[in-house]
């Protein structure tokens, strides 16, 4: 369990990776290393060259500026979850951030790093997804924004360029007078989510659903919106039927296959139900009050 | 007299370097020079190899050299069967480095050992091995059946062994009896993930002729013997030393593991000290697992549930081979019967090679697999009957009046008779039956039910077996300069607690602090004659042992000191360091005494100068050495049990299910325990609730995988779930104290006790939770989410 041979380099400035990048195309970039030194010591990932993002000015920021959560390259996992301006900008992240493995991984994990490790079941890229956030990646020529539909293109795959480094996440800020909710089951705390649900819900002072977004990950190659299940709820008056019927429209988003944790039967029947508490909370939560 | 130290819960000796960083692994033993040894291993469950090219390897910059089975002189040999029994023929053991054809993926192919290891790893990577994969059955089932691929071709339908016992008279049970219950229930693999992988480090002293080796055993004299049989040395030329070990569990009690001789012969060859540290995926691949049974129970019953016969045939899986003997299946089979009367019993297994990592005891060996198969059964026969389950227990359950039970017929993995020795098994079941709330439970899952929720009472039983011989030490000296007591014994710790409670043994008898007796175990240079560390046999073996030997040096301190003291014997005792008269002020420290007691005494420090001013420690006329006297305050003595010495328990939990995520929460759980005297109840309540999460562990996660082909698929903590904290449930210990009648301490081993009965309790619950959701019988673990999903939604 020792790595193979690899080069070093700890650039000061983000010019400077991309450079990295460019000349090196067998290098990785090295954040927090909560996955990719685990896979280098198992020769899962073999990069030429770590270029390592410590001394790169700047990435550590967190801004909530114009509805718009910003959150740079070195922003520890931690540091997101325990900052108030961030909780008070959208309180889903912190739910969710509970659930990213333990705090000791939180502590150097980052969460743009997660988002490039891009995990079908993590917590990090369902969150871009749900929230309808974008990554800003800079390359060689420029700067573009990568929705994050666009984003994820399969486990552990994304979009970003082998040149191109991401700067930053953005995450809206949630809609005012939104409820939110996030469910998750792993057979250990802490651990990938066998199966897991986040839904935003806006009502009308009738109950009826103006708006929803509900996502899902661990259930699929890459985190999913439930458009089925959005469709299937938006313009009803919430109540625990029409909860449950939109619930069991989840199912058919399941496409990960039997895996040794769960059966494809299992996964379907767990995340209906973690989207009926998903959108019996988050509905709660816009409603000021319990759902009939 | 001082307070006894016998029972009392001291803290720990251990834990303060523990705690602090300051253990000594192997791996943390200064070695300069110290060069690293990688293994290649085999990436196929079954192959021929057909050629290996090492010369890449070889010429890599940092390696010293590359062993294949051709270059390893006297360790190209099949590795020794360590418990040879009748029912095998032509057992299969391993070789250090494969030879022809690998029968596991993981199994060791080649070593390399290089400047570091990481070019010894990258070296590995560039040995090149052609293999022809054959075919290969991992189903235990399908492998017994004629035309299944063959681990072994001297093997037919892969049966390494087939055993039948037999107790009392079967067939006579069977025809009185007037019900029937019959189930096939099923444990699967685990492994007991020690915190420390195994680790083995080596140096060979060419002045002195000496091999030190630095092992992770549980077993050191046990490797000491083999070495230097096989390597052809003397035995006193070979020094084998346990160090601190972080977690054992039965899987560091085999031996040989390849590397256990490769890196000694690698160190003598070399000229250079050389050390292998297994890694996490190593572990997973290359050392012992254990539990995978499939049991078909019947039990013969009257009416009123009266259990008059048990039937049993089970599949046991035994790996790849089958170094350790039958020890595991044939524990299952002598515990079958469990706490039980049950005076016909029939068992009979069949041990199955599967293309897989070897089967050795682990925690437990055995007896969990039969405590699931006997208490499920127990709690179908109560279904069948319309009994209460604890009613249809207590029907059966052997009383006080009738111990010792003996199952004559039944040989224990000693080789000697079935013979349970003591214990309150009654009043056990109704302290967990008024401790779990039996009789207020059925109100409350109607209640439960009423909003959605399934809850459920499971209990299961077992007993234990523990103390196996054949013997262990102990040796025992004062030490003259500071008084301290030096303690010996020949088996191993790792991390049990040994220097504490073999501490509180010799403390008691020698009137000196606990803190004050310092052990040695596990190094053959301090102590040499002895077993090894299984079978829950520490307390009961080697702590015997040093109670005999601490009995003699405390009659030895008692007579020199009533001589210095010119005293009557009878009139001395032992507390707080020193001799006293008793009743007076009068006493002479145990430092002191030691050094009176050798005729040949250095005035350099305190207690010299204190023993002269004593009278003379031995009265006698002559040399200073009377005939058969020795120097000093020191003795060796040895305890060698007749028999096992039998432990219990009974656990009752309250599961729920949620039917959404199909995941099992322990809502309360109660483990009603008897280990006879307990040494110390903190370190009872530590092994028992270390026993506890590896059972819950093994009754809710814990599963080796491997595909068709035989390929392990969660050889990680990643995904093979062992249960953190946050999955552990709080216990509720409680204990009995039956004193064993059999040894002079009245103790009972306790090391396995918690795992053992966590799988059959948990199903037991899980089951009658789900009872009114279809009925599924819950009768193999783990449970996992998937099993209960398929379970409610029956497709």
């Amino acid at each position: 369990m020792k790595p193979s041979l690899f080069d070093y380099c700890s650039p000061t400035s983000v010019g400077e990776v991309v450079a990295a990048l460019v000349a090196d195309p067998g290098a990785m970039i090295l954040a927090g290393g909560q996955s990719l030194v685990p896979a280098m010591n198992l020769r899962l990932a073999s990069p030429t060259r770590l270029i390592d993002l410590k001394n790169v000015a700047d990435l550590a920021d967190i801004q909530v500026d114009n509805g718009v959560i910003k959150i740079g390259a070195m922003v520890r996992h931690r540091d997101l979850e325990l900052n108030d301006e961030v909780y008070a900008a959208n309180p889903l992240i912190r739910k969710m951030m509970r659930f990213v493995a333990h705090v000791p991984i939180r502590n150097c994990g980052t969460v743009v790093g997660s988002l490039c490790h891009a995990d079908a079941a993590a917590e990090m890229p369902l969150l871009l997804v749900l929230t309808g956030g974008t990554v800003t990646a800079v390359g060689p020529d420029g700067s573009r924004d990568i929705a994050a539909k666009d984003f994820f293109q399969f486990h552990m795959t994304t979009s970003r360029a082998p040149d191109e480094m991401i700067v930053r996440a953005n995450i809206p800020v949630l809609a005012d007078g939104a409820g939110y909710a996030f469910h998750e089951f792993a057979r250990r705390q802490g651990d990938y989510a066998i199966a897991a649900a986040g839904a935003t819900v806006s009502l009308d002072g009738d109950n009826r659903v103006t708006r929803a977004r509900v996502g899902a990950c661990g259930v699929a190659s890459t985190p999913v919106l439930l458009e089925a299940v959005e469709q299937a709820i938006t313009g009803a008056q919430l109540s625990q039927s029409t909860i449950a019927d939109a619930a069991e429209k989840a199912k058919d988003a399941v496409t990960a296959p039997d895996d040794m944790h769960a059966s494809t039967g299992y996964r379907k029947h767990l995340l209906a139900g973690l989207v009926r508490r998903v959108l019996g909370e988050a509905g709660q939560r816009a409603a000021g009050g319990a759902i009939k | 007299m001082s307070t006894r130290m016998f029972g009392a819960p001291v803290k720990r000796n251990a834990d303060s370097k523990f705690l602090k960083g300051e253990g000594a692994f192997v791996d943390d033993i200064p070695l300069p020079g110290v060069k690293h040894a990688a293994f290649v291993r085999s990436p196929f469950a079954r192959a021929h190899i057909k050629s290996i090219d090492t010369s890449a390897a070889a010429a890599h910059p940092g390696v010293l050299a590359v062993y294949t089975c051709d270059n390893i002189g006297p360790l190209d040999i099949e590795m020794p069967l360590l418990i040879p029994h009748e029912s095998m023929t032509d057992a299969r053991t391993q070789r250090p480095l494969a030879r022809n054809d690998v029968y596991y993926v993981g199994q060791t192919v080649a070593m390399v050992v290089a400047v570091d290891r990481y070019v010894a790893e990258d070296a590995a990577l560039l040995i090149e091995v052609d293999y022809e994969p054959l075919d290969v059955e991992l189903d235990l089932e399908a492998a017994v059946r004629d035309g299944a691929p063959l681990v072994h071709a001297t093997h037919p339908n892969n049966v390494a062994a087939d055993f039948n016992q037999i107790c009392g008279d079967p067939s006579a049970g069977y025809a009185e009896a007037e019900h029937v219950t019959r189930i096939q229930i099923q444990v699967d693999r685990s492994t007991s993930a020690a915190m420390e992988c195994r680790a083995v480090a080596a140096r060979f002293d060419p002045i002195t002729g000496e091999l030190i080796v630095w092992d992770t055993t549980q077993a050191p004299i046990s490797v000491r013997g083999g070495l230097a049989s096989i390597l052809q040395l003397d035995e006193d030329k070979v020094r084998v030393v346990a160090p601190d070990v972080g977690g054992g569990f039965g899987q560091k009690v085999l031996l040989f593991y390849p590397d256990e001789l490769l890196v000694p012969y690698a160190a003598m060859q070399l000229g250079s000290p050389v050390k292998y540290i297994e890694d996490r995926r190593e572990n997973f691949i290359g050392s012992s697992q254990e539990r995978t049974q499939i049991h078909m129970i019947q039990l013969h019953a009257k009416k009123n549930g009266e259990v008059v016969a048990l039937k049993d045939f089970f599949l046991h899986d035994t790996g790849a081979f089958i170094p350790y003997g039958i020890a595991v299946a044939q524990v299952a089979s002598t515990s079958i019967a469990g706490p039980y009367r049950i005076p016909n019993i029939e068992v009979r297994f069949q041990a199955v090679y599967t293309p897989t990592v070897p089967v050795t005891p682990y925690r437990g060996c055995g007896r969990p697999q039969s405590c699931f198969a006997i208490e499920r059964a127990m709690d179908q026969l109560a279904e069948d009957l319309g009994l209460d389950r604890f009613e249809v227990r207590r029907r059966n359950l052997i009383t006080e009046n009738q111990f010792p039970y003996v199952r004559e017929g039944l040989l224990f993995a000693d080789g000697l008779r079935v013979s349970l020795d003591s214990g309150q098994y009654h009043k056990a079941l109704d302290m967990v039956h008024d401790s779990i709330g039996a009789d207020d439970f059925p109100a409350q899952q109607e209640a439960a039910r009423a909003e959605g929720k399934y809850l459920g009472l499971g209990l299961a039983y077992y007993v234990e077996g523990t103390g196996l011989g054949p013997y262990e030490g102990g040796h025992i000296k004062i030490h003259p300069i500071t008084g301290k007591v030096y303690v010996n014994t020949g088996l191993s710790g790792q991390g049990q607690g040994h220097e504490t409670v073999f501490a509180q043994i010799v403390a008691d008898q020698l009137g000196v602090a606990v803190e004050d007796v310092i052990l040695t175990e596990g190094d053959t240079g301090a102590y040499d004659w002895g077993v090894a560390t299984f079978a829950s046999r520490a307390a009961v073996v080697s702590g015997n042992a040093i109670y005999k030997t601490a009995r003699i040096v405390r009659g030895q301190t008692i007579t020199a000191a009533a001589n210095m003291l010119e005293a009557d014997p009878e009139q001395i005792e032992l507390r707080d360091g020193a001799a006293w008269i008793i009743g007076g002020n009068r006493n002479v420290p145990l430092a002191a005494v030691a050094t009176a007691t050798n005729p040949l005494r250095y005035a350099f420090n305190d207690a010299a100068q204190a023993a002269t001013q004593f009278a003379p420690a031995s009265r006698h006329d002559g040399p200073p050495l009377d005939e058969g006297q020795h120097p000093g305050l020191e003795a060796t003595d040895y305890y060698s049990p007749e028999c096992a010495t039998w432990a219990y328990g009974v656990h009752g939990a309250i599961v729920e299910v949620d039917p959404d995520t199909c995941s099992v929460k322990i809502r309360k759980y109660v483990c009603i325990h008897d280990c006879g005297n307990m040494i110390n109840p903190v370190i009872v309540d530590g092994q028992v609730m270390g026993g506890l999460a590896q059972g819950f562990g093994g009754a809710l996660m814990e599963r080796i995988e491997y595909d068709a082909d035989g390929n392990p698929t969660n050889a990680n903590f990643v995904d093979f779930l062992i249960p953190y904290a946050t999955e552990i449930p709080d216990v509720d210990i409680q204990h009995l104290e039956t004193p064993s009648p059999l040894n002079p301490l009245g103790v009972k081993g306790v090391g396995e006790a918690g795992c053992i009965a966590v799988g059959a309790t948990v199903a037991s619950g899980v089951a009658d939770a789900l009872s009114s959701l279809g009925g599924h019988k819950f009768h193999h673990t783990p449970i996992t989410p998937s099993m209960i999903f398929d379970a409610i939604n029956p497709s």
